[in-house]
C-alpha cells in the first residue's frame, strides 16, 4: 500500500504539490491525470525517493520514503519521465547493469534479463547501442529496467509517450498483465489510456487533488453522460428546435448538417423517450447511439475551473 | 558503504569511458605529451641522470588539463541526460554511487599512467635507477591524480555543462597547485603565520615534489587521501542539493 499524506513540495516560490493526500491499495492501477505542470511528475519523484518533500509523508508498504529510501527503492520499479538510459551502452549491457544492481547474478541474471526482454519485445535490438534506437524502443528499454526485479510497486511516468498505436496497446496489455497483485501508478495525459488500463483515476491540477474515482464514475460527471448522438437520413427543417421539445432534454447541439447531440437533464436516460418520439414523427434515422460520457470533457471542465479560480 | 554496489557503478562508468574512441585518443595524447614534456622540456637525456624526475616534474601541469577532462562528465552528463534520476532511484545509495564513479575515473587515470612504463624501461636500460624512488613517484603521481579527480567530481555536480565543469575544475585545481608558490604566499604576508602555513600546506606541488623525489612521507599520503575524502563528501552534499535542478 502506498500512502501519501498532506504532501507539499515547494520550489523557491512555486508550489508544485499542494497538500496532496491519497492511498493506493494492492491490485490497483492508479492513473495520474493532469495538465502539464500539474505536479504529477513531482509527486512521482517524491514517491520514488528522488526528491524530498517540503512537508508531508509518503510511505510505501509501511516504509517511510524519507527515512529509508533504499528500502523503498528495492521494492519499486520506476520509469522516470522521458525514459532516461545510458545512451552509449548496448541494450544488453544496460539491462545487465540494472540486473546487477537489482541483486541478480549468474544463471538467474541471464534468465531474468531474457524474460524481461521477451516481455517488452526487445530481442531485435538487444545488441544495439541505445543512442541509435527509436523513441519507442528507448521507452521499452526504460520499461524493461523498471520491471527487471518483478517489483511490488511500479511507478511509470508517461510510459506510452512516443509509442505508435501498436506499441501503446502492447504496453497497456503488459501493465494490465502485471497489475494483479501489484501497485501501479502511471501518469499520462492520454485520457483513453486511463479508461483502458486504470482501475482508478486521480485528476490533479496546480498540485491539488480535484477528482478521485473509477474512470467510469468520472465519465459520468461529464455532460456527455447518457447524451444521444443522432444522425438523420434526410433534412428536416427546424430539427434542432423540435428536438429540444422532447421531455428531459436539456439542450441540443447541431454537430453537422444532419447530426445532433442531445444532452439530457441531470444525466437522465433519454433513449426510450427519444426513440418513441422519433417513431411518432416518422423521421428516417441513419445513426443513433448513446454516449457513455467523456473523460476528456470532465478533465477540461475541472482543470479549467480550477485554473480560473486560481486567477 | 556497500562494496558490491560501488563495484557495479564503477564497472559501468569504466565501460562508458571505453565505449567510445575518446578514451583511446585521450590515453594516446597523454602518453605523447608526457613523452614530449620529459624529453624536450625536461631534458631527460641531456641530464644524464638515472631517475625519472624529468618525467614526474611535469605531471602536476599535465594533470591540470587531463584530469578535469576525465572527471568533467562524471555527474554533469548524468544531469544533462536525466539518467541521474534513474541512478538515484536505483537502490544504490548516494555514497556508493559517488565513490564508484570516482574510482572508475581514478582507475582510468591509473591505466593511462601505467602505460607510461616504457620510460621506466628506458631509464633502467640506460642506467641503474633507484626503483623504489620510481615506484614511489608513480604511487605519488596516482595519488595526486586522485586529488584532481575528486575536485573534478565535485565540480562536475555543479554544472550540467561539461565544459563549465572542466573549467571550474581547472580553476580550483590551479589554486590548489599554486598555493605553495612564494608569489601566492606573499599575498598573504599580512595574515597570521598559521594562515600562511595552512595555505602553503594545501599545495599539490610541494607535496608532490617531496614524493617525486622519493621522500614518501606518510603525512603527504594522508594529505591526498584526506583531500579525496573531503571533495567526495562535498560531491555528495552538492549532489543532494543540485540533483533535481
Amino acid at each position: 500500500m502506498i500512502r501519501v499524506k498532506n504532501l507539499s513540495m515547494k520550489f523557491d516560490d512555486f508550489l508544485a504539490v499542494n497538500d496532496l493526500s491519497f492511498d493506493v491499495a494492492e491490485g490497483e492501477v492508479l492513473g495520474f491525470l493532469g495538465p502539464n505542470g500539474a505536479g504529477k511528475s513531482t509527486t512521482m519523484k517524491i514517491i520514488s525517493g528522488f526528491l524530498s518533500a517540503t512537508s508531508g509523508e509518503v510511505s510505501v508498504c509501511g516504509v517511510d520514503v524519507s527515512q529509508d529510501p533504499q528500502k523503498v527503492q528495492k521494492m519499486m520499479g520506476y520509469l522516470p519521465e522521458g525514459a532516461p538510459a545510458y545512451g552509449e551502452m548496448t541494450v544488453a549491457a544496460f539491462l545487465d547493469f540494472i540486473a546487477q544492481v537489482r541483486g541478480f547474478c549468474g544463471d538467474k541474471k541471464r534468465q531474468r534479463i531474457q524474460a524481461v526482454v521477451e516481455q517488452v519485445q526487445l530481442q531485435s535490438v538487444l545488441h544495439q547501442v541505445i543512442d541509435t534506437l527509436s523513441k519507442g524502443f528507448v521507452r521499452r528499454v526504460g520499461l524493461a529496467q523498471a520491471i527487471m526485479h518483478d517489483p511490488k510497486v511500479l511507478i511509470l511516468d508517461e510510459p506510452t509517450d512516443g509509442l505508435d498505436p501498436n506499441q501503446k496497446h502492447q504496453v497497456r496489455e503488459l501493465i494490465k498483465g502485471l497489475a494483479k497483485d501489484k501497485i501501479v501508478i502511471i501518469s499520462t495525459h492520454i485520457l483513453e489510456e486511463v479508461s483502458a488500463v486504470c482501475s482508478r483515476a486521480l485528476i490533479i491540477n496546480q498540485g491539488k487533488l480535484l477528482l478521485d474515482g473509477h474512470p467510469e464514475k468520472l465519465e459520468k460527471q461529464s455532460r456527455y453522460h447518457n447524451a444521444i448522438c443522432l444522425q438523420l437520413a434526410e433534412d428536416v427543417s427546424q430539427a434542432a428546435t423540435l428536438l429540444e421539445g422532447v421531455a428531459n432534454i436539456d439542450s441540443v447541439e447541431q454537430i453537422q448538417e444532419r447530426k445532433f447531440m442531445l444532452f439530457p437533464q441531470d444525466g437522465q436516460m433519454l433513449l426510450p423517450e427519444v426513440v418513441r418520439w422519433l417513431d411518432t414523427k416518422n423521421w428516417q434515422v441513419e445513426n443513433l447511439h448513446l454516449e457513455k460520457g467523456r473523460l476528456e470533457d470532465v478533465f477540461r471542465q475541472v482543470t479549467t475551473v480550477s485554473q480560473k479560480e486560481a486567477c | 558503504m556497500n562494496l558490491n554496489m560501488t563495484a557495479i557503478v564503477m564497472r559501468r562508468q569504466l565501460h562508458s569511458y571505453f565505449a567510445t574512441p575518446v578514451a583511446y585518443v585521450f590515453i594516446l595524447m597523454f602518453l605523447v605529451l608526457s613523452g614530449v614534456f620529459s624529453f624536450y622540456l625536461g631534458h631527460f637525456f641531456e641530464k644524464g641522470q638515472a631517475d625519472l624526475n624529468a618525467f614526474f616534474n611535469f605531471h602536476p601541469w599535465l594533470y591540470l588539463f587531463f584530469m578535469p577532462a576525465i572527471s568533467m562528465g562524471l555527474w554533469s552528463q548524468e544531469r544533462q541526460l536525466g539518467t541521474i534520476e534513474l541512478l538515484m532511484t536505483l537502490p544504490i545509495g548516494l555514497g556508493n554511487a559517488v565513490v564508484g564513479k570516482f574510482l572508475a575515473a581514478w582507475l582510468f587515470s591509473g591505466i593511462a599512467l601505467l602505460l607510461t612504463f616504457p620510460i621506466w624501461v628506458t631509464v633502467s636500460y640506460l642506467g641503474d635507477p633507484d626503483h623504489g624512488v620510481i615506484l614511489a613517484g608513480y604511487l605519488g603521481s596516482w595519488l595526486m591524480a586522485g586529488g584532481f579527480l575528486a575536485v573534478g567530481s565535485c565540480m562536475s555536480v555543479c554544472s550540467k555543462n561539461q565544459i563549465v565543469a572542466f573549467l571550474l575544475t581547472v580553476v580550483v585545481c590551479f589554486l590548489f597547485m599554486v598555493s605553495g608558490v612564494s608569489m601566492v604566499l606573499d599575498a598573504f604576508s599580512l595574515a597570521p603565520q598559521w594562515v600562511i602555513d595552512f595555505v602553503a600546506g594545501l599545495s599539490f606541488l610541494t607535496r608532490f615534489d617531496a614524493i617525486a623525489r622519493g621522500v614518501f612521507d606518510l603525512r603527504d599520503v594522508i594529505y591526498f587521501v584526506a583531500l579525496i575524502g573531503l571533495w567526495l563528501y562535498l560531491t555528495q552534499i552538492f549532489l543532494q542539493r543540485f540533483k533535481a535542478n
